[in-house]
Formats: structure tokens, sequence, C-alpha cells
């Protein structure tokens, strides 16, 4: 099982390694819209590889109105 | 015809297989341009029948499948309308639709669907006419009209219902929600799922091996299996229709149109 501070980790790890984004430059709240600079269908994207990543199903009405990483880890962490 | 280049999409016919490759940036909104290019797709597919055994329906943009209907185009035409016109050009475009989805639908040709990222809507629609989906494990699934007061409106609900449990279908329907490749695949929508980028290589191995078959036999065990629901589809329409008329979906419309935010597709 995952601690909260690895879920974290791994995401800002996944969202830097496929935005190609410097991993440094991510920090738990930052809103991943701005950070990573995506756009709508990108963050259907990243959903979609935190879903397969995690191995949970993440209903996208769960995630409305998150936009920084912490946030999201959490919604994650509840379905570890 | 054996090939075609269309604006938003073109198709070619080669050792036995049509391949039809959607086009149109951003994401294959189907709208007046894609409809008419789809009608002439529908129009030479039975000329076509003795030639052919498969289609494969695919996107040629990396951004996903299709995301749907152009509600763009849906809202600045309906502007520029009266109410009654508005309604009556929905449903001229709807009957048309639904004419090109059914003649897809009916093909004695088996027709695969090879799918990756978004497959929102008309694009799940049009995904949902063929006999097979292969999805890239990228693909994400979704119907969501509601959010704009609608339902979906180029068969998508008789034919999930036709493919899928009901208590799957009320799922996707009523709250919106997209799921990805593995969980269609889960539900029975999806037929295989494969790695990211291999939807058409494998939607193309798939065709190459239903030509082994006879062509009658695969046919006849198509018709048998996959009966089109038309009065559940012609139900449809009317109920579309029906709610296009609220003033709740105009203002749905203005809203995704106008939206600066970059979560516009998650209902």
């Amino acid at each position: 099982m995952r601690t909260p501070d690895q879920t974290l980790g791994e995401i800002l790890t996944l969202a830097a390694t496929h935005f190609k984004v410097p991993r440094g430059k991510l920090t738990p709240d930052d809103d991943f819209f701005k950070t990573l600079g995506i756009d709508s269908l990108q963050t259907l994207d990243l959903l979609t590889r935190l879903e397969h990543h995690f191995n949970v199903e993440l209903p996208d009405y769960e995630l409305q109105g998150v936009s920084d990483f912490r946030t999201l880890a959490d919604k994650i962490q509840a379905r570890l | 015809m054996k090939s075609f280049q269309g604006q938003s999409l073109s198709w070619e016919l080669q050792d036995g297989v049509v391949e039809l490759a959607l086009h149109r940036e951003p994401c294959n909104e189907i709208g007046s341009t894609t409809l008419a290019d789809l009608e002439k797709f529908a129009s030479v597919l039975d000329g076509v029948k003795d030639e052919a055994r498969a289609v494969i329906v695919y996107s040629a943009l990396e951004s996903g499948f299709c995301a749907g209907a152009d509600l763009r185009e849906l809202y600045q035409r309906s502007q520029n309308m009266d109410h009654g016109d508005a309604i009556k050009g929905v449903r001229d475009f709807l009957e048309r639709i639904h004419h090109v989805m059914n003649v897809i639908d009916a093909s004695p040709l088996t027709t695969i669907a090879a799918v990756h990222g978004v497959t929102f809507g008309g694009g799940f629609e049009l995904a949902l006419v063929c006999d097979l989906i292969i999805a890239d494990k990228m693909a994400r699934f979704c119907f969501p009209e509601l959010r704009l007061g609608l339902i979906p409106g180029f068969g998508g609900i008789p034919r999930l219902k036709r493919d899928l449990g009901n208590g799957v279908v009320r799922d996707l329907l009523l709250t919106g929600r997209s799921f990805n490749a593995t969980k269609a695949q889960q539900v029975g929508l999806v037929s295989q799922v494969v790695a990211e980028g291999e939807s058409l290589r494998v939607a193309r191995a798939t065709a190459a091996q239903l030509k082994k078959f006879d062509r009658r036999t695969s046919a006849a065990a198509k018709k048998f299996i996959k009966p089109i629901p038309r009065e559940e589809l012609r139900r449809e329409i009317d109920l579309f229709c029906e709610l296009f008329a609220q003033p709740a979906v105009e203002a749905g419309l203005r809203k995704f149109v106008e939206t600066t935010e970059a979560q516009p597709y998650l209902p």
C-alpha cells in the first residue's frame, strides 16, 4: 500500500515525464493546468495515464474543480 | 470509387479493406462538412461490397478518434435562425447522420473502429456502429450530452443498449462520466485493448484474418447477431429535438462555446 506521499510523488514524476517538464519544477500545490500548460484533451490523457499507473478508476466528476497535485493525490489515494 | 479525399476524411480500398481515416482538426468534430463526406462514403459502400471484406474506421489525428458533434457549429447556426428553423435544422441533420450510421451498421462488410484518445459523444456513436472496437489503451469513452441538457443524438443509446447491460448504459448516460479502454473492455464494449499507437495495426491484422472466411457466411452472421434498433433510433431523434427546444440547451451550448477553461470535456 502506497503512502499519500508516495502517491503524490509518483503523480509528479508521471506528469513531469509525460509532459516533459523538469520534475524539480513541480510542487504539490501547483495548479497543474498552468504548470503543465495542458488543455482539456491533455487533461483527459493525464487522467487515463493515472488510472493505468495506479490501476484505479477515477470518475471525471470526482475531479471536477481539482487543479492541484495534492488534491489529485488525495482523490487517487482514496481509491487505492 | 476506390479512393476519396474529402475535407474531413478520406478513404481508400486496398487489398479488400476499406480504410476510412478521419482528419478534421482539432479532433474530428462532426459538423456539416464531415456529414457531407460521410454521406459520400455511405453512398459508395454498397458499391464496393464485392471487392471489399472489411472496413476500418480510424483517426489520423493524434488528438483522438473523435470528440463528437461540432457544438460550435451547432450553436452558431442556431443563433442565426429563429427557434423553429433551428429545431428543423437539427432534425434534418439528425435524419441525415442516422441514415449514414444505419448504412454503415447494416453493411455486409465487417466493420472495425480502431480508436485512440478521445472517443466522445458522436465519436463514440460512430464507433458503436462498427462490429468490432479495437482500442488503444489511452482511448477514453464518454457521453457528455446530458450536461448540455441533451441526449446522444447519433444513435448512441439504442446501440449502446444493444451491446451492453442496461446498468452500464445508465451509468455512462446519466453521470456523463468517461471511462478508459480497460474499463470499456471489462463491460464488453471493446473487444481488444492494445498498446499506445497500435490500434490501427491490430485492426489491419484483424481485417486480414476475417478475410479468410466466406463473405456470405460473415454477412449472414452479422445480420443475425446485430439487428438495427430502428424504432428506438427514430424515438431518439424525436426526443433529442424535443430536448433541443428547451432554453437550457442554448445556455449549455453557449457556455461550452465561450469557455476558456481547460476542462470543457469534463462533465
